[in-house]
């Protein structure tokens, strides 16, 4: 059964990638196959995880042994208005006895104990490789217990093993289509009504974007998942249009969504100026043409001429900063092309940018904004990313946490772009951050102290050359 | 004495455990040149691999056999001997350190037997060293993992010798000890003029230091060589209760004595230790020391005002557990409650009334009316919920900088640790007020409102 799933997922339409490769290469899905003792990243698990923690009320409990919540919770950055359920942790942390005789009582038991002790709306129950293995049967768990407690208890089946990250958050979605999209009503609709989907609102980011949309009179239905309610996402069906973001990890909600309620949807990104205006036109684009008065229209471009001169205002102080400066952009998808362009505005020049995660279309914006020879990386390995940073190639490398002591150990300012990180980046408000952090980055004065070599050496040195 | 107790739920809360193959992989981070590896899913090993960038804010070098389904339902032998063929290529470490994790623990993978046929049949590595440790998810936990890591270390590695080399002195050391703490003992030690060896020494490997290069395994530890002619010491030292498996095994290779110290926070231990130094080499204790002593000594005289009948909620794994609760037990304080992840032959000793082997749930539920918190960082929402003062110790420490560089054990150590403690307690000492001290039956009510 999870392998039928899995298949569907892998078998994406709307998936321009997807549809170019043939029906076996399909089969074997997006992730390159691992290779053992060269691998790196997260697994199906922490991809589900990543995908649906952000749902702020709902208790989510992984079952399996200690190692998959126990190492690993509250880890994200993922911000909550309200409920603060979401970060609390979880686990059935089964033992020796669970794997002999089989560990569905004791998931059973646990999800009454959370019921009684934290009334959640609903309960997550996540699937690990352990419990996959000893053939726990936890949708039949979930169904029991939704059953007898009367309240929504979800299997995310997505242990460990099946795959990498990118293939746990579809699953997350497959999971969020069967079992909670469409299944409560919304007190109310508007023809302003629109679902995010894929933004998981780490450090606050969907807030540096929402004052967009409360101005235009725009409503989010829900965001999946990032400071969501269960009750939001369960009552999503009722939007009227949908933004996908964070490139295709989400797709497939996206798709059947428009599939199964008639919710048109369009690929964006709030990371850069232009992106955000392109996104914020599109949103009212579709709410227009299902209904929502024209007028939007006018209003959008508005603010967007607003925002946008207000943005590139604070961006020009910058620029005779910045102006020449190297970056090393070492990130997936879509960000690889969207942050691009922002840096190029403020006079950077772009040495170098991973195309790792990235789509064949990725790469024709990358070529557009950079030129026929862009420099496109495709797989560095941490010890070429030292010699060029300590070659001083770049002045500075924007990159996710993996990487980050590559930079520092070389030397090199770095800021960190991916999702570990501690600033929102989202918006116009985000892009002028960006630009700030990156100029606080480079001109901190520690990097002048730490490159001059200790006094005895530099005389070492001297004397040698002598 | 304590009763130990088993939290009896079935549902964990907020845990306060971590699990067994990553405690296992730290210890193979304090050996030179060294790739650990998890035998199981890459998640078990992303996973690791964050917690502990966040924890020192270092690389980690740590490796998967990236087990898929297929792999891991069939047996997964082969992905141990292709990933060390790939490591040898990529990486080329002097030693492997193999952890195995619950998913191939499930199958039952025969790892040991394995290893002996692959390195017949690869003679070209006979220069890489594999040490291999059994540490299901499902079972024990981070200092067991640890634990038995060091012991198969010590079992794989050390050569069985009966000579004695003078001055030369082994140290074990536990998974609760910091960077800054190898350190201190390491100074301790050369004041004597001993030689010391340290295993496993994350001092080498984890203090943040900036290398001259760039290399993909550990950037220091204890060497291989050194770990070879470990048999040689004329006596080991053992720190921590989870290092008698270690002591044990290398005193059965090598006939070796061996001490053990339970703990090197507080006055005593540190006299012992010294005492044992001083014994060894016949140096006598240097003036240094005796000057640290009178200082601590001092501190404990200054501090002790702020620690009486103080009521502390500790949240830690065993042996880090018995350092804290012994030392503020001698400092006047009181241990209202105790949780930590495991066994251990320590807990009924404790001088506490229960010890519960639980999560910060069960700590969170019994540290409603104490006076400070202590645990890892993840106690910071308990410690908000319940606004009381919270002391980080342990891993993982995220929230804050410098966690490898905390220094609680020798006297100096202890004075730190009094001195940060002490603090806590004094910035958050209860203010009083008019109805501070009111009479039994309410007495002190009734006469305000007949002045009134």
């Amino acid at each position: 059964m999870l392998q039928n799933k899995i298949q569907e997922v892998f078998n994406e339409p709307g998936c321009a990638k997807n549809q170019t490769k043939s029906d076996k290469d399909r089969k074997k899905g997006c992730a390159k196959q691992l290779q053992p003792g060269a691998a790196a990243g997260g697994c199906a698990f922490d991809g589900a995880k990543i995908a649906l923690q952000p749902i702020t009320d709902v208790a989510h409990l992984v079952h399996g042994p200690i190692a998959c919540e126990g190492n690993s919770w509250d880890n994200r950055g993922a911000k909550s208005s309200g409920s603060r359920l979401y970060r609390t942790g979880f686990t059935t942390d089964i033992n020796e006895l669970d794997v002999v005789y089989g560990g569905e009582k004791h998931l059973f038991k646990s999800i009454k104990e959370i019921l009684d002790k934290y009334d959640p709306p609903a309960v997550f129950v996540y699937q690990t490789c352990v419990p996959a293995m000893i053939g726990d049967d936890i949708e039949a768990v979930c169904k029991a217990a939704s059953a007898k407690f009367g309240k929504p208890v979800i299997p995310i089946n997505a242990p460990g093993f099946v795959g990498a990250k990118n293939l746990g958050n579809k699953l997350a979605g497959e999971a969020l289509l069967d079992y909670v999209i469409g299944t409560e009503e919304p007190e109310s609709t508007t023809p302003y009504d629109i679902n995010i989907i894929g933004e998981y609102n780490l450090s606050g980011e969907l807030w540096q974007v929402k004052p967009l949309l409360d101005h235009l009179g725009i409503r989010i239905l829900a965001c999946i998942s990032g400071d969501a309610k269960y009750h939001e996402v369960a009552s999503s069906h009722r939007a009227r249009a949908a933004m996908m973001v964070c490139s295709k990890a989400m797709i497939n909600i996206a798709r059947k969504m428009e599939e199964r309620y008639q919710i048109p949807f369009f690929e964006g990104s709030f990371y850069g100026i232009s992106d955000t205006s392109e996104s914020l036109r599109e949103i009212s684009r579709l709410l227009v043409e299902r209904g929502a008065p024209a007028e939007l229209l006018e209003r959008t471009e508005a603010l967007i001429q607003r925002e946008e001169a207000r943005a590139w205002e604070r961006l020009a102080t910058y620029k005779p900063r910045l102006r020449g400066k190297r970056v090393l952009l070492i990130t997936g998808g879509v960000k690889s092309w969207s942050v691009v362009s922002a840096l190029q505005e403020v006079g950077m020049e772009v040495v170098g940018t991973s195309v790792k995660k990235s789509t064949a279309e990725d790469k024709e914006r990358i070529k557009e904004l950079m030129g026929e020879d862009a420099h496109m990386i495709d797989d560095m390995t941490p010890r070429e990313m030292y010699k060029m940073l300590s070659e001083a190639q770049a002045d500075i490398m924007l990159s996710g946490g993996r990487s980050q002591f590559v930079a520092l150990k070389a030397k090199v300012p770095w800021l960190d772009i991916n999702q570990e990180r501690h600033h929102a980046y989202a918006g116009y408000e985000g892009m002028v951050d960006l630009v700030r952090e990156i100029d606080k980055a480079l001109y901190n004065p520690i990097w002048s102290q730490l490159r001059k070599a200790a006094p005895w050496d530099a005389r070492e040195a001297a004397q040698w050359l002598r | 004495m304590a009763t130990v107790t088993v939290s009896r739920k079935a549902c964990t809360v907020n845990p306060l455990k971590m699990s067994q193959p990553i405690g296992g992989a730290l210890a193979f981070l304090g050996l030179a040149q060294c790739m650990p590896m998890l035998h199981g899913s890459q998640g078990c090993t992303a996973f690791g691999l964050v917690l502990f960038v966040r924890h020192f804010r270092e690389s980690i070098p740590l490796q998967t056999t990236a087990m898929n389904e297929v792999a891991t339902v069939l047996g997964g032998l082969d992905n141990i001997g292709n990933a060390i063929l790939n490591i040898h290529k990529r990486a080329n470490p002097r030693i492997i350190g193999i952890c195995s994790t619950g998913v191939t623990e499930t199958k039952g993978d025969d790892v040991d037997g394995y290893l002996k046929s692959f390195q017949a049949a690869h003679p070209e590595l006979s220069d890489l060293a594999v040490v291999y440790v059994s540490t299901p998810d499902f079972q024990d936990a981070f200092q067991d993992g640890w634990s038995k890591a060091v012991r198969n270390m010590v079992d794989t590695l050390v050569a069985p010798t009966a000579a004695r080399v003078a001055g030369q002195v082994n140290f074990l050391l536990g998974s609760h000890l910091t960077v800054a703490d190898i350190e201190e003992i390491r100074e301790m030690a050369e004041a004597f003029g001993l030689h010391a060896t340290f295993l496993p020494d994350i001092s080498g490997s984890l203090d943040g230091h900036i290398p001259d290069d760039f290399s993909p395994n550990t950037l220091g530890g204890t060497g291989l060589d050194e770990i070879r002619a470990m048999g040689e010491a004329e006596l080991t030292i053992a720190i921590g209760e989870q290092m008698r498996l270690a002591a044990e095994a290398l005193a059965r290779k090598t006939g070796q004595p061996y001490i053990l110290l339970e703990r090197l926070t507080g006055l005593e231990p540190n006299d012992q230790l010294l005492d044992c130094l001083a014994q060894l080499s016949g140096v006598p204790v240097p003036e240094k020391y005796r000057r640290q002593r009178s200082q601590l000594m001092d501190a404990m005289l200054d501090g002790h005002f702020h620690f009486g009948g103080k009521r502390i909620a500790i949240g830690a794994e065993p042996d880090l557990l018995w350092t804290l609760a012994t030392w503020l037990t001698e400092m006047g304080a009181v241990v209202e409650t105790a949780v930590t992840t495991t066994q251990s032959p320590l807990l009924e000793q404790m001088i506490c009334e229960e010890v519960v082997i639980g999560d910060l749930e069960d700590l969170e539920l019994r540290a409603a009316h104490c006076d400070l918190l202590i645990t890892h960082s993840h106690g910071r929402q308990a410690a908000e919920r319940l606004g009381i003062p919270f002391l980080r110790m342990g891993l993982p420490i995220f929230d804050r900088l410098g966690a490898a560089h905390r220094r609680t054990v020798g006297y100096r150590g202890t004075r730190d640790l009094l001195f940060e403690v002490g603090n806590l307690l004094m910035a958050n000492a209860h203010e009083h007020h008019p109805e501070s001290w009111p009479l039994p039956g309410g007495d002190h009510a009734r006469s305000q409102i007949a002045v009134g």
